[in-house]
């Protein structure tokens, strides 16, 4: 016979009582498991969200200011290209990509139509990998799965979502869905800008903002035609959402320290705000755990020994010393703690699964390394609430295995 | 074997004390079978548990085997007691959810001696006393008798010196006494000392010395022997 047959044969004397705080238990770790997991899953894909939202930091001339986000580069005033260099070379974590833009007005059909100048992606990616540069790394923890992969940025879609395009000619034009319409032209048309003849090579998407109304041409074209210069009304920085909660807008800002540099700053806060709720309410459901568990613990342990008085005085008359009564409850509050982690770990897991589409809209998917803290927290608690009542039962007197029944 | 020299020990309890035991000395040779009888709430558990190592007398020393069992630490007198003492109680106390085999196992267990050995010990001792065939039993499934039964083997698992038996008959019909007598018996046969505790005249004449505790004091005794006198 070991400890352990004691152990679990008693367990199985006392089903009721200990049921019971085995439920008490499994339901604690539940709830903490299904609400973290849900925590979990929803802030990974808040984070996917914001980063699919496409550029979420503008770089802006000084004296602008933000009105529309869709519309922040209409405003006339001007910002050197070069700072898309300095941006390119400065090694910042977290920038995505890059898409400075240059907008003229310009007359298609008799209707005025804004151009916008972009720069497409191999251009300055050929520079941040001249120059080292850790630019595009997206670092570990960032909201989206994996970056575009090179030739899918030229997809129409992606160029309308992500406002990035791979390859772009000196005469190539992209054209809005709504502008295209108003000038009745398709794909591989000829269109006559500014003086000069482009192929359009797609018809943008329809996106609902006022992109759908402009034609976008290759950066420096647009520049040489307006007459403007190496110049850029803004650069849109497409960063990682975790970076940006975690400054990377005043590390853009201190690159530019002449320009402005602004971010979606509600929908950032509203990410802090949801991971802030989201791990209060962990925290809390932690502390349940810890009250619920910890109590239905202890009144079953302490139950335990009363009802065991003249079976441990026996124990000690045949020599056991308290240190073998303490292991003999401590041992049972460590399998109460450990099945009940388990169960709860695995209830919780499948509550989450079924609740995280239904609360918040995201799939979701067990977490094991959750389950095991989660069972780890479990056995801390039943031991540490076992402790009182071990340590009353090896403090027992040893007549009393003299006492009648 | 084992010698109580000058015992005394007194509770305190709702504003009086309650002398249980007054100054006692009492001798005891190794292989001899003493009964102690007595009323009530006459001292007799009380000595029972000063004698098994689990009560601390206010005064005077117990020695067993040459030890003053009160002079070692706690650990070193639960060894002692593990080792050297057996119980044998009114209820039987054994664990309402072990086999047969594992109540008889628990003193090896907590001897740590290695599972395999306790089982074939127990087994061994099940068979002497006739329960080869209640192995797997909880108590709940055997007869009064065999609980008893049972309870003895378990005291024998340890090969003790000296049984301390709390009433041991007092829960058995006229056969099971017999038999259980006829055990205690064999047992000091064997050269092991027991001091019985009990209520019964039958049984206490089995006894080779009769002590009458009365009020805390050794206060008659039968059979021829003498106990030591009172200081």
């Amino acid at each position: 016979m070991r400890l352990w047959t004691m152990v679990g044969k008693e367990l199985r004397e006392r089903p009721v009582p200990m049921a019971t705080c085995g439920l008490a238990i499994v339901l604690s770790v539940t709830a903490l498991v299904a609400v973290r997991t849900v925590t979990v899953f929803s802030e990974r894909a808040v984070a996917r969200d914001l980063d699919a939202l496409g550029a979420n930091v503008l770089v802006l001339p000084r004296g602008v200011t933000l009105q529309d986000y869709y519309a922040a580069d209409m405003h006339g005033e001007t910002l050197p290209e070069e700072y898309v260099e300095r941006l390119t070379l400065s090694g910042l974590e977290g920038v995505d990509d890059l898409s400075p833009r240059l907008c003229v007005s310009v007359l298609v059909a008799g209707q005025s139509v804004t151009l916008t100048g972009i720069l497409p992606r191999s251009e300055f990616q050929a520079k941040a990998a001249w120059g080292g540069a850790g630019i595009f790394a997206r670092p570990a923890g960032c909201g989206a799965e994996a970056d575009l992969p090179i030739g899918q940025a030229n997809d129409p879609v992606v160029l309308a979502r992500k406002r990035i395009i791979e390859e772009l000619a000196e005469h190539d034009a992209l054209i809005g869905a709504e502008a295209a319409a108003r000038a009745a032209v398709n794909e591989g048309d000829a269109i006559e800008l500014l003086g000069e003849k482009f192929t359009i090579r797609a018809i943008l998407p329809c996106t609902g903002t006022v992109d759908d109304a402009r034609i976008f041409a290759h950066l420096h074209t647009v520049q040489r035609l307006a007459g403007k210069g190496e110049v850029v009304n803004a650069i849109e920085v497409i960063g990682c959402c975790k970076q940006i909660a975690a400054g990377l807008v005043e590390k853009i800002a201190a690159v530019l320290p002449e320009a402005r540099v602004v971010t979606i700053a509600q929908v950032v806060k509203t990410q802090q705000n949801i991971n802030r709720t989201m791990g209060n309410l962990s925290l809390a459901f932690l502390a349940l755990l810890l009250a619920v568990g910890g109590a239905a613990t202890a009144g079953a342990m302490y139950g335990n020994v009363s009802e065991r008085r003249r079976e441990v005085g026996t124990l000690m008359a045949l020599g056991a010393t308290p240190g073998v009564v303490l292991r003999l409850f401590l041992g049972k509050a460590l399998v109460l703690g450990l099945l009940g982690g388990l169960g709860g770990g695995l209830l919780g897991s499948v509550v989450a699964i079924w609740l995280g589409p239904v609360l918040a809209n995201v799939v979701v998917r067990p977490l094991p390394s959750l389950v095991a803290c989660a069972v780890g927290v479990a056995v801390a608690m039943a031991l540490v609430a076992s402790l009182w009542p071990a340590w009353r039962a090896a403090r027992l007197d040893p007549c009393v295995c003299f006492q009648e029944v | 074997m084992l010698r109580l020299d000058n015992i005394r020990k007194s509770y305190a309890g709702r504003g009086r004390v309650v002398e249980a035991l007054r100054p006692t000395t009492l001798d005891m040779a190794a292989g001899e079978f003493v009964a102690v009888v007595g009323p009530s709430g006459s001292g007799k558990t009380t000595l029972l548990s000063i004698v098994g190592g689990m009560l601390a007398p206010d005064d005077g020393k117990v020695w067993l085997e040459g030890q003053s069992l009160y002079d070692l630490q706690l650990r070193e007198r639960t060894r002692l007691r593990r080792e050297r003492i057996g119980f044998v109680f009114q209820s039987f106390n054994l664990v309402s959810y072990l086999s047969a085999v594992e109540n008889v196992q628990l003193p090896l267990y907590l001897a740590g001696v290695a599972p395999r050995t306790q089982r074939q010990r127990a087994v061994h001792l099940l068979e002497r006393l006739g329960l080869g065939d209640r192995l797997g039993h909880r108590p709940v499934h055997l007869s009064v008798g065999q609980q008893q039964r049972v309870a003895l083997a378990r005291t024998l698992a340890n090969d003790p010196a000296l049984i301390l038996a709390d009433e041991p008959t007092g829960n058995l019909d006229p056969d099971m006494r017999g038999q259980v007598l006829d055990l205690l018996g064999e047992f000091q046969r064997e050269g092991r000392t027991i001091v019985m505790v009990t209520h019964d005249p039958a049984a206490a004449a089995r006894a080779d010395r009769i002590l009458r505790l009365v009020d805390g004091i050794i206060g008659a005794f039968d059979s021829g022997a003498k106990p030591a006198p009172a200081a």
